[in-house]
């Protein structure tokens, strides 16, 4: 079909402009990622291939700073998509496999909620309301507001994949005796997970790239990456930052492709 | 699932692990950005034993902001210019330090021992003192620098390409310098000029910072931008040709001192951190990095030989006088927030 | 996203049903106490006095409206007008945002339909080329289009060594520079709801009308842009919302000049200011039009659905 009808799909500039769109996606990584090996001092003179700047990252003045801020965003991030792709996974169950009910409308605006709230609102609100009831900021404080803005991003891919399972599945283990239960955790989410790893990842992802609202939460000498990298780029951009950029870069191409791979098996299931 | 169980269930277990470690061993430092060499706080640890971590502000109000938002009794101790320690002291946010918990206390010099912002010391230590006014691009503009016109009635070589401290006293302090009324004024004639004249001036700036207030000037995105003088310094010796100047209408003296914050979570960490910086060697480590000048005894074998002839550090003879930013009353103070408010907007 | 919230979620069935409360609670738990109960918190703090030098005291006042909408004069006794300062910062945000929104779609609805029109095996390889970027953090991607942008750097060399321009062009710290990191931020939620739209699309009309000697362009605008507006109006919105309560593009880009409403609320918390219950008012006046756009293109979205089903 895509030969007769090629010319009435075409329009001409359309790949151009795809093409300057990838350009202006990718050319300020490509840059920073080939200055992050620059050997010189300076920002913009190019004095050869060098790693010093990855050596400055695990030993220089601020690799504490950096070491102790990755430690903080990897645990955070890890427990915050555990707990949410968690309590994702249970509520998506109970909205596609629960009915109709009269909250259900609620309920989903409710979920969505954190999407529909400017993150800056959601920062100040979280603030607040920590400063108000005389909760401490700290690590703690950042794990709880993480946890409850990653799980709308858990919960879409969840509940997508579950609306593309039928549950004749669940009903057929049943007729076999099956308890619900068994069906739930037999069945059911064996058949979700690459929807969960998905929304695992993304929330995992979500976590890590968070600024502004673990910027507003966060409590005396807590930092995690952004926060760090924002600190330090405040006063410019220095080489070291471009290599934990491009460090980043690196772990983020792999989660997108494990989370790529995933989910391409899922299409051909 | 299973092992992103155990995962988290081992990250919990750091989490409140470093919670636990947060008893003994520890300070938490609200500092200034780059004012502080990291060998020095590792020099400290290793002495004491003393584990730092250190959170960065950019002004003395962001910093009260934060304290009164919650920061107090998570933080030990901080660094406030002067003014700010009277406003600190008023508000209830500092603790006393007693008679003899100091043993390096007397090595304060004795110009710095008794100020008016914190009589005998009671509450702080001092840092580093230096100046406040701007510095000028000499490759842009090659004529008179020696007055607030730069900043707030620029020549059209550098319209539009100023960089302004993000900070209301030292803003404010200048204005006033520069209009040629008494701070915190409450007279409403002097105080509409010099809501007017900022106004005007405001149009010339192309941005508010100060954590770049330095990175501009070397970059050469900005041709003049207010700034401390060793920070200054430090520009030109990272290669901007730029010159500090000493305004004939004055300009802004200041000192920044160590206090002990109230409910501090590792008071005698804190008291130790102190007596380190008030160590010649120490505080002098300090001087040589920042370039400003240090308030402690016997720090001149220990200081950069090149400090002494330091361009920023000798004014010219026809310097105006050096003011320290004063307190206003609440009431001056309103008015202040909202010709600030007209200026950043 | 937000098309999915203004339709309710689709089909469902009853399998779990009795369970069904103990499986949505942990949800319900955590969101009420950790969203909705702060945004009440905000809402109660709005309304609350601000302390002299920071903090607030628990007193009812309408002070942080009155200074969003009212001028009372620099000694605050003069009669009230109309404050325009904070209107402005509003007015940038939204004017900001909408341009930013505008190049997303000028750039993104093009590659949204190059990719929707490929053979289908490498549509995905294409969405995946456009999403990579995405999965790095928002600050990084932030800093290097400022380190790109600057006056000495890589572009404005690149340019001058081909002899395009002859002195730096000044991007970094202007509203261009602005757009440019809004549109950088968030892209993808323009291309990809366009993109499911195209792909939806039966391309036979294009054809009828070919037939019936209709040129190209008055095909896409005839027939295909109709077709396709649901997914434009979507990617708008994806775009616009975030943009106008963003943070770090105006920050890092645009310096502290080019304020935005989320540099003026950081500032109320984090910054100079310190003015709580004024920073809580310009938060819920924020929530309050996002909400409202959101209910209106909920609504466009259910007008369309019906018109179109």
């Amino acid at each position: 079909m895509a030969s007769t009808n090629f010319d009435i799909k075409t329009y001409p500039g359309f790949k151009a402009v795809t093409l300057l769109c990838l350009i202006v996606l990718y050319a300020p990584l490509v840059v920073v990622t080939i200055y992050s090996f620059n050997a010189s001092q300076s920002l913009t003179n190019w004095e050869g291939i060098s790693l010093r700047w990855y050596a400055d990252v695990f030993s220089g003045p601020e690799s504490s700073k950096f070491k102790e801020a990755a430690k903080n965003s990897f645990i955070i991030a890890i427990i915050a998509a555990t707990v949410s792709t968690s309590i994702a996974t249970l509520a998506a169950t109970g909205m596609v496999r629960g009915g109709k009910f009269k909250l259900r409308t609620v309920s989903f605006g409710l979920i969505s909620l954190p999407l529909m709230v400017p993150e800056i609102v959601t920062a100040v609100a979280t603030l607040i309301f920590f400063n108000s009831i005389g909760f401490d900021r700290g690590i703690m404080t950042i794990l709880l507001a993480h946890i409850a803005f990653c799980i709308p991003f858990a919960y879409l891919p969840i509940s997508a994949r579950m609306q593309g399972i039928e549950d004749s599945y669940e009903q057929a283990a049943q007729d076999l005796y099956a308890t619900k239960r068994q069906a739930f955790t037999k069945i059911l989410l064996p058949l979700m997970m690459p929807g969960i790893i998905s929304g695992f990842l993304l929330a995992f992802i979500v976590s890590l790239d968070d600024f502004i609202i673990t910027n507003f939460v966060k409590g005396a000498g807590v930092e995690t990456l952004p926060t760090a990298i924002f600190g330090s780029v405040k006063q410019g951009i220095k080489p070291n930052i471009m290599a934990i950029s491009t460090m980043l870069l690196g772990v983020s191409v792999v989660m997108v492709t494990i989370s790529y791979f995933v989910s391409k098996k899922d299409n051909t299931k | 699932m299973k092992s992103f169980m155990k995962n988290s269930a081992a990250a919990m277990a750091l989490i409140i692990g470093a919670n636990a470690a947060a008893a003994e061993g520890n300070l938490v430092l609200y500092h200034w950005f780059e004012y502080i060499p990291q060998d020095l706080i590792e020099k400290f640890t290793a002495e004491t034993g003393i584990n730092v971590t250190m959170d960065t502000f950019d002004s003395n109000e962001a910093m009260l902001a934060s304290l009164k938002a919650g920061g107090i009794g998570t933080y030990d101790v901080s660094v406030p210019g002067d003014y700010m320690v009277s406003i600190m002291a008023g508000e209830g946010m500092l603790d006393t330090i007693a008679d003899g918990e100091l043993k390096n206390k007397g090595n304060i010099a004795s110009e710095w021992a008794d100020p008016s912002f914190d009589p005998g010391r009671k509450h702080s230590i001092p840092y580093q003192w230096g100046s406040t006014s701007f510095a000028v691009n000499r490759d842009v503009y090659s004529g008179d620098i020696q007055t607030t016109d730069i900043l707030f009635n620029p020549p059209a070589e550098l319209q539009g390409r100023i960089n302004m401290l993000d900070s209301q006293g030292e803003v404010m302090a200048m204005a006033a310098l520069h209009v040629g009324i008494p701070q915190c004024s409450n007279d409403r004639e002097q105080l509409k000029a010099l809501n007017a004249m900022l106004i005007e001036a405001k149009a010339h700036w192309a941005s508010f910072n100060s954590d770049t207030a330095k990175e501009v000037l070397v970059s050469g995105d900005a041709a003049v931008g207010q700034i401390y003088d060793g920070f200054s310094a430090k520009a030109r010796e990272e290669g901007a040709n730029v010159e500090y100047a000493y305004p004939t209408q004055g300009y802004i003296a200041w000192m920044d001192n160590v206090v002990l914050l109230k409910d501090a979570p590792n008071r005698d960490s804190a008291l130790k951190f102190m007596d380190f910086l008030l160590e010649p060697e120490n505080i002098a480590a300090v001087t040589n990095y920042a370039r400003y000048n240090a308030g402690v005894n016997g720090v001149e074998e220990f200081l950069d030989p090149e400090l002494a002839t330091q361009p920023e550090k000798n004014p010219h003879d026809k310097v105006g006088p050096g003011v320290f930013i004063e307190v206003c009353s609440q009431e001056v103070q309103a008015v202040y927030d909202q010709i600030w408010t007209n200026v950043k907007k | 996203m937000a098309a999915g919230a203004a339709s309710g979620g689709s089909a469902t069935t009853d399998t779990y049903k009795e369970a069904r409360t103990w499986l949505l609670l942990p949800a319900w738990v955590t969101l009420c106490i950790l969203i909705l109960a702060p945004v009440l918190m905000m809402l109660v703090y709005s309304f609350l006095t601000k302390e002299f030098r920071g903090g607030v005291i628990w007193e009812f006042s309408l002070a942080a409206y009155d200074q969003f909408f009212f001028d009372r004069g620099l000694f605050g006794d003069d009669p009230p007008k109309i404050e325009w300062t904070y209107i402005a910062i509003f007015w940038r945000s939204i004017w900001q945002a909408g341009a930013a929104t505008l190049l997303s779609l000028v750039i993104g609805f093009p590659t949204a339909y190059f990719i929707a029109t490929r053979a289908e095996n490498m549509r995905p390889v294409w969405v995946f080329l456009i999403t990579i970027p995405y999965w790095v953090n928002l600050l990084i991607r932030t800093v290097s289009m400022k380190f790109l942008l600057r006056d000495q750097g890589p572009l404005n060399d690149f340019l001058i060594n081909i002899g395009l321009i002859d002195s730096p062009l000044h991007i970094v710290n202007t509203n261009f520079a602005v757009q440019l990191g809004l549109f950088y931020s968030y892209l993808p939620f323009m291309v990809l709801p366009i993109y499911a739209a195209v792909e939806r699309y039966n391309f036979n009309l294009s054809e009828a009308a070919a037939d019936l000697y209709a040129s190209k362009w008055t095909t896409l605008r005839r027939i295909l842009l109709p077709a396709v507006k649901p997914g434009v109006i979507a990617g708008c919105i994806l775009v616009f919302v975030p943009s106008m309560g963003s943070f770090l593009a105006p920050d890092l880009l645009g310096g502290a000049k080019n304020f935005m409403i989320g540099s003026l609320i950081e500032e109320q918390f984090k910054g100079n200011a310190g003015n709580w219950p004024f920073g809580a008012a310009a938060s819920m006046i924020l929530l309050t039009m996002v909400l409202i756009i959101l209910m209106i293109f909920a609504r466009q979205q259910a007008k369309a659905e019906k018109s179109g089903g």
